[in-house]
């Protein structure tokens, strides 16, 4: 299965309809391996698959020319859902170079037995003629690895992006125009959010040198090709770099006998009462996938915990351990939970959210057992407070803009 | 003061910059820079900084 970008430039990549867990992240909406074959004078294959679907890829180029006239093998990034059949397209197209950064050649190294391959080095601002075609290399370090490298074809106005505007979604279209767009901008967003929140800088780097190119199509390495709607995509990374906050408040929390649960809906009543977005998150009924989505674009956040054996719950944890490293920016919020005989879970969820840089609304919250009426009006006027502020971070955030 | 490149990622240490996000006030020399300090856009140790040219 083959789908063309222009004349003689062709998706040869693969559709990953069963994946369901991709290093944690849950892909309930499967993937894509995104490759590309432009066949020109030179022939240059961008990108590979993942290494059990070599063999697809293989036929898809071999269904447009044989594999032994591929002169060029462009590698962008060195991960193994995209470099991880290198080594049997390698084996496969005996006359092909190898053409990446020098990071990159060390990290295939490190991967695959890289000994007997042909390389030639790129750089930003390299460029390689395939005869009518051009190929343009931009580095773009730290989106999301430190080789990660875009390649530009001038002449068709197409960047291939790499992992940036990628989304993980399995789709019998491979452009956006071909599949609903709130779909793969949910998809979209789902990604950022959980592969690269964490590098809004570098990210905003590489928008800035990618902007400065003549951009017609941006053919990413996982999910729908932008042909029709780059200006939507563009926009969203545009806020998404930022963590630009919507008037959204976000009440997450794991419990052990349901008093954390009953101040976590009070927190929520009281947030219910100011004109934003409210939502719940219970940590074990869902995944950690959907909570750093969640977070990217909320303004105010509520983490709660109860106390077990003085911390807080394992599951509240390794949440909080996750989107740590994800390192949204620009949030605020607090933190709450019950306690039992001694406290120590909503101070642990506290000490957590203050390494995260978050602008501690109020002293951790926190209820002994059972929380009585006061204890609850008290979360209600704590949600009142987050919502309050959730409409005030929207607002000057909309006027800067 | 002399700058610092991070040798993995590209990130350049401006020591007139310093690097507020994480507690470091501008003025602040690399040398100075605490020893768990970490690139702030890919974490690796100072150990992989070199002067930038």
């Amino acid at each position: 299965m083959t789908a063309s970008l222009r004349d003689n430039i062709d998706w040869v990549g693969y559709v990953d309809w069963n994946v369901r867990d991709f290093h944690g992240y849950k892909t309930d909406a499967g993937s894509t391996y995104n490759a590309y074959l432009i066949r020109d004078e030179k022939t240059a294959l961008i990108d590979t698959v993942k290494a059990p679907y070599a063999k697809d890829l293989l036929a898809n180029v071999a269904s447009l020319t044989d594999p032994a006239q591929v002169d060029y093998i462009v590698c962008n990034h060195a991960e193994p859902d995209h470099a991880g059949a290198m080594s049997a397209v390698v084996a496969a197209c005996p006359q092909a170079t190898v053409v990446t950064n020098k990071k990159c050649a060390e990290i295939l190294g490190s991967y695959n037995g890289t000994g007997d391959w042909r390389f030639q080095i790129v750089g930003t601002g390299d460029t390689l003629s395939l005869g009518s075609r051009t190929l343009s290399f931009l580095e773009t370090p730290m989106v999301h690895w430190p080789e990660s490298m875009m390649t530009y074809v001038p002449e068709d106005k197409l960047l291939f992006s790499m992992d940036a505007f990628g989304q993980h979604y399995a789709s019998s279209g491979r452009f956006d125009d071909e599949e609903p767009l709130e779909d793969v901008m949910a998809q979209a967003k789902t990604y950022y959010a959980n592969i690269i929140m964490w590098a809004g800088k570098p990210i905003a780097r590489a928008l800035e040198a990618a902007g400065k190119l003549d951009i017609e199509t941006i053919a990413p390495s996982h999910g729908v090709i932008w042909r029709k709607d780059l200006a939507t995509i563009l926009g969203a990374y545009a806020d998404w770099v930022v963590c630009r906050p919507e008037p959204k408040v976000l009440v997450v929390y794991d419990t052990m006998w349901e008093s954390t649960a009953m101040m976590a809906r009070a927190i929520v009543q009281g947030a219910m009462e100011e004109d934003v977005a409210v939502k719940l998150h219970y940590i074990r009924a869902n995944d950690y996938t959907q909570l750093a989505t969640e977070v990217l674009d909320a303004a105010t956040i509520a983490f709660g915990s109860s106390t077990l054996n003085g911390t807080l719950l394992p599951a509240a944890g390794g949440a909080l351990a996750y989107l740590k490293g994800l390192r949204p920016a620009c949030k605020a919020g607090f933190a709450f939970g019950s306690y039992g005989w001694s406290k120590g879970g909503a101070k642990a969820v506290d000490d957590v959210l203050q390494e995260m840089k978050f602008d501690i609304l109020r002293e951790p919250l926190e209820t002994q057992y059972r929380p009585g009426p006061e204890a609850l009006e008290e979360c209600r006027q704590a949600g009142r407070l987050l919502a309050q502020k959730a409409a005030q971070l929207a607002s000057e955030m909309r006027k800067e803009a | 003061m002399k700058k610092y490149e991070c040798t993995v990622c590209g990130y350049v240490y401006d020591p007139e910059v310093g690097d507020p996000d994480n507690g470091v006030e501008p003025g602040t020399a690399f040398e100075d820079l605490p020893d768990d300090w970490v690139c702030p856009e890919c974490f690796v140790g100072k150990d992989d900084f070199e002067p930038a040219d």
